[in-house]
């Protein structure tokens, strides 16, 4: 079975601490996208699984067998770099064939397995070019080829969309979860992108600073976000985060104070533990709102301080003096700079996190 | 539009520009000009004032490369200047080529297999450049003389071989530098061996480092004269310790003779950088141009 298990893995570099103990099963047949900031460790954890670096402390199992002491060549990975790392003095065929080299095959054999990942891939036509030669597209086409032409343990990716513009960017997303749901293999993909993430993955893994702050599907991540740093994180435009203090619960509601305002929210919202008087932070997704006409119990009023057209939506900044709330509205409401807002935040659709940034349950 | 006129697209220049640039390059090659002008002249000819831009060419002093009569009078003998040209040809060849399989390992080496402190070998095989040949040439002289070197092929071919090295392997080792370090772990995951590793990924792109290296290296090997003069015997002189030796005699010096072996010696010179020139340029700017 193709799987990949680590347990435990640590990095570090002096006193740096890349990757922190970090813990993870992925199944064949499934992709798991590494997600977060430039330097949280996704990279260096991917490459300790590619044996590009060693562990400091833990371990790495592919296919159930510990492969700490193996060399990257006995490990039987696939991986496509970021800057695609093409062989730049074979052509595109000889690219693609490079991997098969260990497996001795037939010069027919090879040929055919060339020809069917070209068809796969539509690199037919560029099959003599050297890399130096090819679209950026088709660069990033080769180096997929170059990782699905042999039966490898487990794939892995690192910012495979990361050079691409944006109209291929969505192609490739396409293609590449087209390729890899036919194989059965354990994949990880790294990206600081959370949309190629969120449409990519079966699961995510979102890191910060080496660790693993959350796992679960596109869905448990952006719905159920386990800290203040995932619900930041995730979804554009960002969560608005509002700092309050949790004023009791009266008649099936939560009543939470923020700056000057009070707002009630529906008391299905998870507030386990929650005393009165105590700190939490409020999370508003700006899409999980609706405008109320008049103020009530269960709105903030604010005034709009900028009007950002996105298309079919439109993103308003509003102020109430002391904090920012971004709302995202259809195109057709039509609102003016200054003019007073009533924000309903959807019901159930709101998050509380505690002193500690975590998610109240 | 206006701003045409003042601009003009980049890669086109005007031809004020390139008469410049012609009179510039003139003025540089009109040395070489001049010597293989003079190799064609009569003696008469070459020593004419104002000098002669034209005149009746003769091959007489190319044939008295090979051969001559050294008293006036006698029968022409041969010069031994076919072998001279020979040595200097598999002299020059030879170490150069030594030095840059054994550079391009050491720089590969250097590169990729640092070693704790290896900034200081590399500082210190390049001292071995800082220093004019002729304040070490008396201990290579004696170390020659007890190792039963001198006036040997391999002796002056190990010593040209030495000379190049720090050269070479400071230059390759750039090169290697340059190259991605993520395209040799694609390939370690792919799994090629490190010998594979070199031979199909890195040695393929370091080409035109080890043209530009090696026209380099034999420029100054095939100049190279102190060495040749005092370490070179008989069967093993190189063309210019022999040119050197041309020069006096009976009749004075022989311009046109010393013309004609110079024009002769340019011409193997000339060869390797024409073939070369293409890895040469790219070789020389490499790294430079961000990719």
């Amino acid at each position: 079975m193709s799987t990949i298990k680590l347990q435990n893995l640590t990095k570090r570099f002096g006193d740096l601490v890349a990757v922190n103990n970090v813990d993870l099963n992925i199944d064949a047949g499934e992709v798991l996208c590494l997600l977060g900031p430039s330097g949280c460790g996704k990279t260096t954890t991917l490459r300790m699984v590619a044996g590009l670096e060693m562990a400091t402390e833990g371990d790495v199992f592919l296919a159930d067998k510990r492969v700490n002491d193996l060399t990257p060549s006995q490990r039987n990975v696939a991986m496509a770099f970021q800057f695609y790392a093409l062989y730049p003095s074979l052509n595109v065929a000889e690219n693609l064939a490079y991997p098969l080299h260990a497996d001795r095959l037939s010069q027919a054999d090879i040929d055919g397995k060339v020809r069917e990942v070209a068809r796969v891939l539509d690199l037919t036509d560029v099959l003599n070019r050297l890399p130096g030669r090819l679209a950026e597209g088709e660069k990033q086409r080769v180096s997929v080829g170059r990782a699905i032409i042999r039966d490898p343990n487990c794939f892995l990716f690192d910012e495979p969309l990361s050079r691409l513009d944006v109209q291929l960017r969505e192609q490739m997303r396409g293609q590449i979860k087209e390729v890899l749901s036919g194989l059965n293999k354990a994949t990880v993909i790294v990206t600081h992108d959370q949309l190629e993430a969120l449409t990519m993955a079966d699961r995510i893994a979102v890191m910060r600073d080496g660790y693993i702050e959350q796992v679960g599907t596109p869905h448990e991540v952006f719905a159920t976000p386990s800290n203040l740093f995932v619900a930041g994180f995730i979804g554009t435009p960002q969560m608005n985060l509002m700092a309050g203090t949790f004023a009791g619960q009266r008649s099936g509601s939560l009543r939470l104070k923020t700056g000057e305002q009070e707002i009630a929210i529906p008391s299905s919202v998870p507030h386990a533990g929650l005393t009165e008087g105590g700190r939490v932070t409020i999370g508003i997704r700006p899409r999980s709102t609706e405008l109320a006409s008049e103020a009530g119990d269960d709105t903030l009023t604010a005034t709009v301080d900028l009007i950002e057209p996105m298309g079919a939506e439109t993103l308003l900044h509003l102020s109430d003096g002391d904090r920012d709330l971004r709302v995202v509205v259809d195109q057709d409401v039509m609102v003016r700079v200054g003019e007073q807002l009533h924000v309903r935040p959807r019901a159930s659709q709101t998050h509380l996190f505690d002193q500690n940034d975590a998610r109240i349950a | 539009m206006a701003w045409q006129s003042k601009q003009r697209e980049i890669g086109t220049a005007g031809w004020g520009w390139a008469i410049f640039a012609g009179i510039i390059a003139f003025i540089y090659f009109f040395p070489v000009l001049w010597i293989i002008l003079t190799a064609f002249k009569t003696n008469a000819d070459i020593l004419a004032v104002p000098p002669k831009f034209f005149f009746t060419p003769t091959l007489e002093n190319f044939v008295s490369v090979f051969s001559r009569s050294y008293i006036k009078g006698q029968a022409a003998v041969d010069t031994g200047f076919d072998r001279f040209f020979f040595n200097s040809i598999f002299i020059a060849g030879t170490s150069v080529l030594l030095a840059l399989v054994i550079g391009t390992l050491a720089a590969y080496g250097f590169s990729r297999y640092p070693l704790p402190g290896n900034d200081t070998y590399l500082f210190i095989i390049l001292t071995t450049r800082m220093l004019p040949p002729i304040i070490v040439i008396i201990p290579i002289f004696i170390m020659f003389r007890i190792a039963g070197l001198s006036g040997t092929y391999p002796g002056i071919i190990l010593l040209y071989t030495a000379f190049n090295l720090p050269f070479t392997i400071w230059m390759m080792k750039s090169f290697f530098d340059e190259l991605s370090p993520d395209v040799e772990d694609a390939a370690r995951l792919d799994g090629s061996s490190e010998k594979r590793l070199f031979f199909k990924v890195c040695f393929p792109q370091i080409i035109a480092g080890l043209a530009a290296t090696a026209v380099f290296g034999l420029i100054l090997t095939w100049n190279e004269f102190i060495f040749a003069l005092l370490l070179t015997g008989v069967e093993t002189r190189t063309v210019p310790v022999a040119m050197a030796q041309t020069i006096g005699g009976d009749i004075g010096v022989r311009w046109g003779l010393l013309a004609a072996i110079e024009t002769l010696f340019l011409i193997p010179v000339i060869i390797v950088v024409f073939v070369l020139q293409k890895h040469l340029l790219r070789g020389v700017t490499f790294g430079t141009i961000k990719r």
